[in-house]
């Protein structure tokens, strides 16, 4: 199961949580939604820490955050 | 997998029809968070506002009211005094409550109605079009601002959180931002106490949350937040303008 799941049926692509993700490891994705806009990607999900700030940032709260269990 | 953030409760699942970037769906998911928390979802009321987020009873899986043009802090006495056990908020924009709704925020402020009112200030009316709202900055373009807010003519941005905090009855008036995600926190805090306040009955809190409008703006979603931290900050400054209970010390 994936760390980080978005809704790209939420998702306006703003950009945001492009701009603020503290490993630079989100990027525009090359296909077109429903809406038409480029979603948010993942790129590289095994250095993603969970921090939530993509999430927390997301004006239309389209993205999950899942954590793996010690 | 243990799930770390996904949506609150207390926001229903209808996509927002938002512009993209625009900051009220953070506000709104922060305030589900604080109606989850605080376990009030089966008693909470809000009441929209017009403007952009007169949608807002979509948004919310709680009972809500939409009032007419600036008077959703006189509904919601209503709605409180008939109905003393609810949590009842309002959620109000600049051209709602700086400027038509004035006298119902100061009036229902001055009372002391045990609400709470959010008031999600950016400088501009969003939903027709980007005219001059009284919170706009000087020199500040806009469509009925063509050549700047000019001072001498349309008068200097109101400040309505310095104003209300000089009234004797409010608890709680604060003004944050959500421009990064550490203000994102403390705006959270500051929802969090507001609703605690009422939740215990101390009386009136006002929330002012500094916010962007890209579209009418004319800004990207992300350089907005850039034009917020450096042309609203200096004017809207951040920070605490009454605090009787002592809630952000504790």
């Amino acid at each position: 199961m994936s760390k980080w799941v978005i809704n790209e049926n939420l998702c306006k692509g703003c950009g945001i949580c492009i701009a603020r993700c503290p490993l630079k490891i989100l990027a525009f994705a090359d296909h077109l939604t429903p809406k038409g806009v480029h979603p948010a990607a993942m790129t590289d999900e095994a250095k993603c820490t969970s921090c939530a700030i993509c999430a927390r940032s997301c004006p239309d709260v389209a993205i999950e955050i899942y954590k793996e269990e010690k | 997998m243990k799930k770390i953030f996904s949506r609150p409760e207390s926001m229903s699942k209808k996509p927002f029809h938002y512009c993209p970037g625009c900051d009220h769906g953070v506000v709104h998911r922060l305030i589900a968070e604080v109606i989850d928390e605080l376990e009030i979802k089966n008693r909470t009321i809000g009441v929209a506002p017009v403007g952009c987020s007169v949608f807002a009873y979509d948004y919310f899986d709680v009972d809500f009211n939409q009032a007419p043009h600036g008077r959703a802090p006189a509904v919601a006495t209503g709605i409180k005094r008939v109905r003393p056990d609810s949590i009842v908020f309002t959620y109000q924009g600049d051209g709602d409550l700086a400027a038509i709704g004035t006298a119902e925020i100061i009036h229902a402020a001055n009372r002391g109605e045990n609400i709470t009112a959010v008031f999600i200030n950016n400088a501009i009316y969003g939903m027709t079009g980007g005219q001059m709202a009284p919170t706009s900055l000087i020199g500040m373009k806009t469509q009925t601002s063509p050549y700047g807010r000019d001072a001498a003519t349309a008068g200097h941005p109101i400040h309505m959180s310095e104003m209300i905090a000089t009234l004797e009855s409010p608890v709680y008036v604060t003004r944050v931002t959500v421009n990064n995600p550490a203000n994102l926190m403390k705006t959270k805090k500051a929802l969090l106490n507001a609703f605690t306040l009422q939740k215990e009955g101390k009386g009136f809190s006002f929330v002012e949350v500094v916010s962007t409008c890209p579209t009418n703006w004319g800004k990207k979603p992300t350089d907005a937040h850039k034009w917020l931290t450096e042309n609203m900050l200096p004017v809207f400054k951040l920070g605490t303008f009454k605090d009787t209970q002592g809630v952000e010390k504790s």
